[in-house]
């Protein structure tokens, strides 16, 4: 069986969590990637999940399609309320932000509300943020997993629903975010960071076989490349194996 | 993008203090219909939603809000679901406010939210789930406005018009949330005494909050207990009778939504009626509510439409999730 673009993602992005760590993730591939990460490499992470759940454990077969579901919460350690599960990340408690996005650009700003120039008359009308300026704004650092296409990877986002870098620089502490910010972009054809001064995109890694001209094709400006750009591993049977056995029915995993 | 159209009322922690204070606050009996219970809604409210996406939705009280045809209604809810859909589709709201508004991945963007909003037909004000439940927690405390580090630095400041705030210690600018103090809270709770003291298993939600920030409060509960039964469990009583207004007894009172540990949300129903809508737009909501809605006099009857079978189930897998 070849991999899927999602098993690609949820691999690639679970091997960003360490062990010993709070993780902040949403439905569909972040909490896959989330509880791969557990399973594999990271027993002493925590999940948290927005709907006000602290430590579930998925049960396979049975993925939640909402933050707020019965299905969500198996097996929790706590049910919080909404208001007082962000509150741990305002505080500091969330290491990493697990975040997924419609549109995001060069300075890792995410766009889930409206296309368009005009809020009150959009061209079309997104579902909105959730939680996810939150989870931008109050996490440690925030990873963003999404497909990698250069109609998402544009040069500046119609609406900044979740603020990463802003218009790069200091420009997200001046705004008046104290902390955090996206430090890593995972997708489908590599894994990128930002420039420390600049807070542009940089590739940081590609994963096999993809060219830096076919992932400068994909994306819709300029990226930079980091220091050492390396070739990711690719996903190792055991990781597919846990991976198909956390969703049978590939309700996510495409 | 245009100025916040701000509207005091929201945030008028005198006024709110003024109007709770100059009502009763009765620890009698609140046991009544739930035509009766939202004959205490007008036109023009503002409502806030207890419970969550498709999680623990007060549908009896959003089926009759709509079957008693308000109108002008400002729809308040942290994550928007199906009830959201209906009373855009019925006319009901003019205006909602969340963070978020769809059915679930499954299903994609929500057709009838793009269309009425798309249009102009509804507004949609979009505030992050921690600042919506930090507006509601600010009116809860009784207080006009919270601190906070979310929420600042976006394009949504500039949608609902959140100011900052110098903290008189360090100096630092935060963001400053505004109460939100709704008319009316409606929300559905596991189970109650007759005196209106509620009791919730596993998400709490936001309900809590909004219970104590609103004027007006009705409950629909799955079950009454007795007075008795709340006294030797007074920890899990989460909304004091003296808040309440109105309490309805009604069984599946969220259904085709979940209710944790008793029912799960009845996906097929979700399938069914975004199918519809795929296949013929904002019209298939209108059948549907002539069906779901509108049709049905009792909530018995409502309930007869999915059939005892498909409840019964429905309650199996939800103790396979929680039990």
């Amino acid at each position: 069986m070849t991999t899927s673009a999602a098993e690609l993602l949820a691999v690639m992005a679970s091997r960003q969590l360490r062990d010993d760590t709070t993780v902040f993730a949403g439905v569909g591939v972040p909490l896959l990637a989330a509880a791969l990460a557990q399973q594999r490499h990271a027993p002493r992470l925590t999940m948290v999940i927005e709907g006000g759940i602290i430590g579930p454990r998925i049960k396979p077969g049975r993925l939640p399609i909402s933050t707020n579901e019965m299905r969500a919460g198996h097996r929790a350690q706590m049910l919080p309320g909404i208001t007082d599960t962000f509150l741990f990340a305002q505080r500091g408690f969330l290491d990493y932000g697990f975040m997924g996005g419609a549109q995001i650009d060069q300075h890792g700003n995410v766009n889930t509300s409206v296309l368009g120039s005009d809020y009150w008359k959009p061209k079309v009308r997104l579902p909105g943020t959730g939680g996810a300026n939150d989870i931008a704004s109050l996490c440690r650092e925030v990873i963003i997993v999404t497909a990698h296409e250069k109609r998402r990877f544009v040069p500046k986002v119609d609406f900044v629903t979740s603020p990463a870098w802003l218009e790069g620089g200091d420009a997200r502490r001046r705004a008046g975010l104290f902390f955090g910010g996206v430090s890593r972009v995972v997708t489908t054809l590599g894994v990128f960071g930002f420039d420390p001064e600049s807070r542009r995109m940089r590739i940081e890694a590609l994963h096999p076989g993809v060219t830096r001209a076919q992932v400068q094709e994909h994306t819709g400006f300029p990226l930079l490349d980091g220091p050492h750009v390396s070739e990711t591993a690719p996903p190792e049977a055991d990781e597919l194996e846990m991976l198909r056995a956390l969703d049978p029915e590939r309700r996510f995993l495409g | 993008m245009g100025d916040p159209d701000l509207r005091p009322a929201e945030w008028d922690f005198v006024a709110a203090r003024r109007r709770l204070e100059s009502k009763p606050k009765s620890a009698g009996d609140k046991l009544t219909s739930v035509e009766d219970a939202v004959a205490r809604v007008a036109d023009g409210d503002r409502i806030a939603v207890g419970g969550c996406l498709f999680s623990r939705t007060p549908m009896a009280l959003v089926r009759e809000i709509l079957r008693q045809r308000r109108t002008g209604l400002t729809l308040i809810r942290n994550l928007m679901c199906t009830e959201g859909e209906f009373m855009m589709a019925a006319g009901a709201v003019e205006r909602v406010m969340t963070a978020w508004m769809s059915i679930g991945l499954p299903w994609g963007v929500s057709k009838i939210m793009r269309h009425y909003v798309e249009s102009g037909a509804v507004a949609l004000e979009e505030w992050s789930h921690l600042a919506l439940g930090l507006r509601f927690r600010a009116a809860a405390m009784g207080v006009p406005f919270l601190p906070t580090l979310t929420m600042v630095g976006s394009d949504l400041v500039g949608v609902g018009g959140m100011k900052t705030v110098a903290d008189p210690y360090t100096g630092e600018s935060l963001g400053a949330v505004p109460a939100l103090f709704p008319d009316v809270a409606v929300v559905h709770v596991h189970r109650a005494d007759r005196f209106g003291n509620g009791q919730i298993d596993g998400y709490p939600h936001m309900d809590a909050d909004i219970t104590r920030a609103a004027a007006t409060v009705l409950v629909t509960t799955e079950e009454i207990i007795s007075d008795d039964e709340t006294r030797r469990h007074p920890d899990r009583t989460v909304i004091p009778g003296f808040v309440v207004d109105a309490l309805v007894h009604v069984p599946f009172g969220s259904y085709p939504h979940e209710c944790y540990g008793l029912y799960e949300a009845d996906y097929g129903h979700f399938a069914d009626y975004t199918a519809a809508i795929d296949a013929q737009g904002p019209p298939a909501v209108a059948d549907y509510l002539k069906r779901y809605v509108y049709g049905p006099t009792t909530y018995d009857d409502y309930l007869e439409l999915f059939g005892g079978e498909r409840l019964a189930a429905q309650q199996k897998l939800a103790r396979e999730l929680t039990g």
